[in-house]
């Protein structure tokens, strides 16, 4: 066998050899090969990890978002019609209507990557360029006033930039409400004082789909 | 769904409301009149009792009785921008027993339904595992099976009520659930056939719609009791519910059971991705959010009589029955009140009681016709009992969106109509 062939034959087998899994007792499935895993692995973490090489501008951003992007979230990130919102809702947390947007509430940019990467634009997933997403996300942080518009985005710097709110986020703390101990019982009579009175309906707002008309809506 | 869009943007005209509780269901009850001789149902011969009907290869996969035609899936259309990116809502007014058929089950996808190939199908485990492997779904079918009944709740089931009443019926207040029989295989299986590494600590799962759906699982969760299933009642999935492969964990928010399952990815931590940070964390009234609210707490919810199911048979003999679930066992016992949580009588459980499966309720008793303020308290082997509303505004303001198990009140008025209320 020549040189040149049993290399190509050692790399062939390196890349595509199909070998039962050893680490299983019911030797089922094959081995992932390298290229496989790269065509499916593309998620980003909070530290960098996933990050693909590349870098995009504010100015380069702008240019990819008003076309692929801005017919849904709007031109300033302001959304439309039911479309997410992506800037602005600075201090809106603890008001009655929050505006949750990846400048006032996002933890983490690596989110804003990762999900521009994987599903953005919607009907079109997966068609953008690394640099392509490094220059949107450059530009939404722009647009959430978290960058001037000279800035680049790149996997070098990419974890030195983080979010408002990220420290906002707590572990849960359900249950909040009482359990009752075992053998205990629920209060089951005069749990309340005086009879029960009606504070609030939904017929005020009205907002129930009606019956047989809402056929032409259904998704099935 | 958008944040804020739990709430519609603009208020629609106000339309009868008594209106679209009939259409749904109440032509079927209506009490006949006796005159005569007797009912034309008896006295005249029915058009089925003469003639034949459609052979054995008229159905080949049968359906419903066309007059059982309004059991449908309904959305909300306000909701959502877009159909596509949408969730509906599962008819539970119009179902008993705790299985929810399959076609019947809600939906939510985020980039419409995958018409996935189950010959080109591949499950990829890679990340901290001593081999990454792929499954086709031949090899998954190899692996031992179980069969487990859990329900389904997204941690939005409710989420419009926080802020007060607003929609009129059990399908949109409480219908993001679903209670099914999952067929698959234990997911620590497959994961113990790649051998995770000792320094793996999460599991991301990740879909194969154009969406590529992914969550953060903790290890333990998915070596505990996690599936991944192909069947659901003894069938196979169907594609709005992941065809040909779905995740299943029990008794945790439906956003985790990821759909048309493509990989899991083990690491040492977790991802924090779009969907457990921008969406599915509660937000509290202090302006902090709750990340990682992955059980579902006890919940119940009566189901007749309610807004598209009115009570027209007017006073005597009536069945309340209602449907009752808890993401941390089974439940134990459910409480009914007919005045507004004043007072409270133990409802009867029947049907099988499974962990992390619905359970169904009833509680027979004699209407004496006057208005009523119906409620269910369920409590489950923990100990936890549902709280009231107030008791979760209480701790956690009204933006939370997400995780609203506060007790449900239904209004039944002299004449039967049923409307969705909140009490003092």
């Amino acid at each position: 066998m020549s040189k040149y062939l049993r290399i190509a034959i050692m790399a062939w087998t390196a890349i595509f050899i199909v070998t039962p899994a050893l680490a299983g007792k019911f030797n089922l499935g094959r081995g992932a090969t390298e290229a496989e895993v790269a065509a499916w692995d593309i998620d980003v973490r909070p530290d960098g990890k996933g990050l693909p090489d590349g870098k995009g501008t504010v100015a380069e951003g702008e240019v990819i978002y008003t076309e692929k992007c801005a017919s849904c979230h709007g031109v300033f990130g302001e959304g439309i019609d039911r479309w997410p919102v992506l800037a602005g809702g600075h201090d809106s947390l603890k008001s009655e209507r929050p505006v949750k947007t990846i400048g006032s509430y996002w933890p983490f940019l690596s989110t804003v990557f990762d999900y521009v990467n994987r599903a953005m634009p919607f009907g079109q997933a997966g068609s953008l360029e690394a640099d392509e997403v490094y220059a949107i996300t450059a530009y939404l942080l722009n647009l959430n006033d978290l960058v001037d518009s000279e800035f680049e985005l790149s996997k070098q710097n990419f974890v030195k930039i983080r979010l408002p709110n990220e420290t906002n986020f707590i572990a849960d703390t359900r249950p909040d409400t009482p359990i009752i101990a075992e053998g205990e019982e629920p209060c089951m009579t005069g749990c309340k004082p005086g009879p029960v009175k009606v504070t609030g309906t939904a017929r005020v707002l009205d907002v129930t789909p009606a019956g047989d008309k809402d056929k032409s809506d259904s998704l099935d | 769904m958008s944040d804020d869009a739990i709430y519609p943007k603009t208020m629609t005209s106000r339309r009868s409301f008594l209106g679209a509780g009939l259409a749904l269901g109440g032509a079927a009850l209506a009490k006949p009149a006796l005159a005569g001789d007797g009912e034309a149902a008896i006295l005249e011969k029915q058009d089925w009792t003469q003639y034949l009907g459609d052979g054995v290869d008229a159905r080949p996969y049968g359906h419903p009785s066309e007059f059982e035609k309004n059991v449908v899936r309904r959305n909300v259309s306000w909701l959502t921008a877009d159909p596509i990116s949408s969730v509906n809502f599962t008819p539970l007014h119009d179902l008993d027993g705790i299985i929810t058929p399959n076609g019947l089950c809600f939906e939510r996808h985020h980039a419409g339904i995958a018409e996935v190939d189950p010959a080109q199908h591949r499950l990829m485990i890679n990340g901290l595992v001593e081999k990454p492997l792929v499954f086709t779904m031949a090899d998954i079918m190899r692996f031992p099976r179980e069969n487990r009944i859990y329900f389904l709740e997204c941690a939005a089931n409710s989420g419009m009520e926080w802020r007060g009443a607003q929609l009129n019926g059990c399908q949109f207040t409480h219908g993001m659930i679903h209670n099914v029989m999952y067929t698959g295989v234990p997911l620590k299986l497959l994961l113990q056939e790649a051998g995770v590494k000792t320094n793996g600590k999460w599991v991301m799962p990740e879909g194969a719609d154009a969406s590529v759906m992914t969550r953060s699982v903790p290890l333990g969760k998915a070596m505990q009791d996690c599936l991944v299933a192909f069947k659901m009642n003894g069938e196979a999935l169907r594609p709005e519910q992941g065809y040909p492969l779905r995740l299943v964990v029990p008794g945790w928010e439906g956003n985790m059971w990821v759909k048309w399952l493509r990989r899991l990815e083990i690491g040492d931590e977790p991802w924090h991705h779009r969907e457990e940070t921008s969406k599915y964390t509660d937000l509290l009234e202090n302006g902090k959010a709750r990340r990682f609210t992955w059980e579902m707490d006890a919940k119940s919810v009566i189901t007749n009589p309610s807004p598209q199911a009115p009570l027209l048979h007017k006073k005597g003999q009536t069945v309340i029955t209602g449907v009752a679930w808890s993401g941390r066992g089974t439940i134990d016992r459910v409480d009914v009140s007919i005045d507004g949580g004043r007072n409270w009588k133990t409802a009867r459980i029947d049907g099988p009681s499974f962990d992390k499966s619905m359970h169904r309720f009833y509680y027979d008793f004699d209407w004496d016709g006057s208005p009523l303020l119906l409620q269910s308290r369920a409590m489950d082997s923990t100990g936890y009992v549902q709280p009231t509303k107030k008791q979760l505004r209480v701790e956690r303001g009204t933006n939370s969106i997400y995780h609203n198990n506060g007790i449900q009140t239904w209004h039944v008025k002299a004449n039967g109509e049923v409307e969705n209320v909140e009490v003092s």
